[in-house]
């Protein structure tokens, strides 16, 4: 049996209370501790509200409910994709996360893409390139590409593709063309975990026995490569594709501010300088969940893409083991892939 | 708390075949790279201790000088709009970036190996909520994290520091933790219960100083990560207000320029690379040296 029942649920019902733990710290970081956010909009002299004027806003509002109650409110909200208003222009919160969310997601995936194509250009070039100096070279390029601020690397990147070189226009470009430099900008920080790991899984697989048993027996590089390395070297692949999903979140953040394409990352900026709370808290909100449905199903995943990580069902170590760390004992697993680093899990688990 | 997080549980180039990971592990090689590194971070430390060794320009002040002069002798990366040396602004602005770099990973590291040297020594339910709490964090992405804690401390080098330094609590707990539940299984620890210690006499005495220094090491790794995470706030308005000079703000400040002074952004820019790509060196070398 592929999937473990019990796992699955247990997974599933780990996965619900983080992101619930996950609103309810944002609540009490972006809603509670501000304050009275409506008393504080409106009681503005400016305006001229009376005081009863003000109590109506506030009953309408609901800010004079106690917190418990604002609590459970903005929680059956979220439930039913009620996000609430924004507090700068008033408009429904997921009015506003709705009209952005495409241009965001375009990127996203465009960007992610890219930096998974990179990154494997980068460790096959590392690991099977023709030179010494340039296996070498492309080695320590994921170092460089983790220092690089993405903030610069747009600036820089914009300058010199549109301006000096006029390769993309600047001035009202098509949509495809207008999403060259963004991806790039996201793609280059984003694929240099990724080509880390893929260097490391690699390489270690090809020092291990059966592939030097496999070549002895006259395999060629290609088919090993093929059927050895890049089998082994997808589990781990996997995993940072889960972790590096924040890095995303961050990248579309900054690109989307340094290239003003409208989106989410745009919208978040926004919120943060005017101090708008609902909309940083629904961003966050949405930003953890598809953190920890990604995760999730990467979690899930494992034991389809590996036959090593199945388990008879009900049977072991699923429901033995602290079950948060499928991640790191699917990794651990993989042996030497991720050695140094994740030695200490199985210590862990024998304690 | 970033990307050099994610990167820093997987790299490890040096040990490639297991074969070579044993010399690897017991000594620790000193490469060039590591050495002019080391230099690197030496002059940035000497810059935010000592600017005024560096340069004799004032940073905040432009005097009669011309605006958006082109790199030369006198001026390394040029002036800006209103004739401020650029390199006397990138040399001021260390004190700033690495002060908030430091005060974020101090943060991350006191927070976090408290919660996971609690954890991982008292097991049980305590151990179960920590470590919820600690998942919690790892889960909103870090930038937006950040994002929110600046929010409600307000716009500011420290407080962006210190929401930088919340998104490092998870890793230097998770760490700890596991160096406080290997630690906890050993001898000498029974011993010490047996002799009468108490929890907070084993943790000071036994769990804390055997924990060390795999936990600094993700420090010195952290730091070059802090750097890029407060730059980007820097850059996005929410750290030192200006005109004090601070790498992110530098770089902002620059990119109106782009297109007839470039090097107002290129030139500052380079210089935060090499910085971070150094301590990203520094920290990996360390790691394994003490792995």
């Amino acid at each position: 049996m592929i999937l473990d029942i019990r796992y699955l649920f247990l997974r599933l019902g780990q996965a619900v209370l983080v992101l619930l733990l996950a609103f309810t710290a944002a609540f009490i970081l972006l809603s509670l501790i501000p304050g009275d956010g409506v008393t504080a909009r409106f009681a503005d002299p400016a305006l001229g509200l009376s005081a009863d004027q003000i109590a109506a806003i506030r009953s309408e509002t609901g800010a004079d409910e106690s917190w418990i109650s604002r609590y459970f409110i903005s929680l059956g909200g979220f439930l039913t994709g009620d996000f609430g208003f924004s507090v700068q222009t008033g408009a429904a919160v997921s009015t506003i996360i709705a009209a952005a969310l495409p241009s965001t997601a375009v990127l996203a995936l465009s960007g992610f893409v890219s930096a998974l194509v990179l990154a494997v250009l980068i460790a096959v070039l590392a690991t099977y390139g023709p030179y010494r100096w340039l296996r070498k070279l492309l080695d320590s390029v994921p170092s460089l590409f983790i220092s690089i601020p993405v903030f610069w690397l747009g600036i820089l990147l914009i300058q010199f593709f549109s301006f000096r070189l006029g390769f993309v226009s600047v001035v009202s470009p098509g949509p495809a063309e207008a999403l060259v430099l963004p991806t790039l900008t996201v793609a280059v920080p984003l694929s240099a975990p990724i080509a880390q790991v893929l260097i490391r899984s690699i390489t270690d697989v090809r020092a291990s026995g059966f592939v030097k048993v496999t070549s002895a027996k006259g395999a060629s590089e290609l088919w090993i490569l093929v059927h050895a390395v890049a089998r082994n070297a997808v589990l781990p692949g996997l995993t940072i594709i889960g972790l590096v999903f924040g890095e995303l979140v961050a990248g579309a953040v900054v690109t989307e501010t340094v290239f003003g394409r409208n989106g989410i990352g745009q919208i978040t900026a926004q919120a943060v300088t005017h101090r708008d709370n609902p909309i940083l808290l629904t961003v966050v909100v949405i930003a953890t969940l598809a953190y920890v449905t990604i995760n999730l199903i990467v979690d899930l995943l494992y034991p389809v893409i590996d036959v090593r990580l199945r388990t008879a069902p009900g049977a072991t170590s699923a429901g033995k083991k602290p079950a948060d760390e499928p991640t790191r004992r699917a990794l651990s697993t993989t042996a030497a892939s991720v050695g140094v680093d994740l030695a200490w899990d199985e210590k862990d688990t024998h304690s | 708390m970033s990307l050099i997080d994610s990167f820093a549980r997987t790299s490890g180039t040096g040990a490639p075949r297991p074969a070579a990971k044993r010399r690897s592990r017991t000594r620790a090689s000193i490469g060039p790279a590591t050495i002019i590194s080391g230099l690197v971070l030496l002059i940035a430390v000497a810059w935010a201790l000592f600017p005024g060794l560096f340069t004799h320009h004032d940073p905040n002040d432009g005097g009669t000088t011309p605006a958006l002069l082109a790199p030369s002798l006198d001026h390394w990366f040029g002036t800006d709009q209103t004739g401020r040396d650029a390199f006397t602004r990138v040399v001021y602005g260390a004190s700033q970036s690495l002060l908030a770099a430091l005060v974020a990973v101090g943060v991350g590291l006191v927070v976090g190996t408290a919660i996971g040297l609690i954890a991982g020594t008292r097991r049980g339910w305590v151990d179960d909520v920590l470590m919820r709490l600690v998942d919690v964090l790892l889960s909103i992405p870090a930038i937006l994290l950040s994002l929110s804690i600046v929010v409600v401390l307000g716009f500011g080098t420290i407080n962006a520091a210190i929401a930088v330094g919340v998104t490092a609590i998870a890793q230097f707990a998770r760490l700890s933790r596991s160096e406080a539940v290997r630690i906890n299984t050993s001898d000498f620890v029974a011993a010490a219960y047996g002799s009468g210690g108490t929890f907070f006499s084993v943790l000071f005495r036994h769990i804390l100083p055997n924990s060390t220094s795999p936990v600094l090491s993700l420090a010195v790794l952290q730091i070059g990560s802090a750097i890029l995470q407060i730059s980007t706030l820097g850059f996005l308005g929410y750290g030192t207000p200006p005109p004090t000079p601070e790498w992110g703000l530098i770089i902002a400040e620059g990119r109106n320029f782009v297109a007839t002074a470039w090097w107002l952004t290129v030139l500052p820019g380079f210089v935060v690379m090499a910085i971070v790509l150094a301590t990203h060196q520094i920290g990996n070398t360390l790691r394994k040296a003490t792995s």
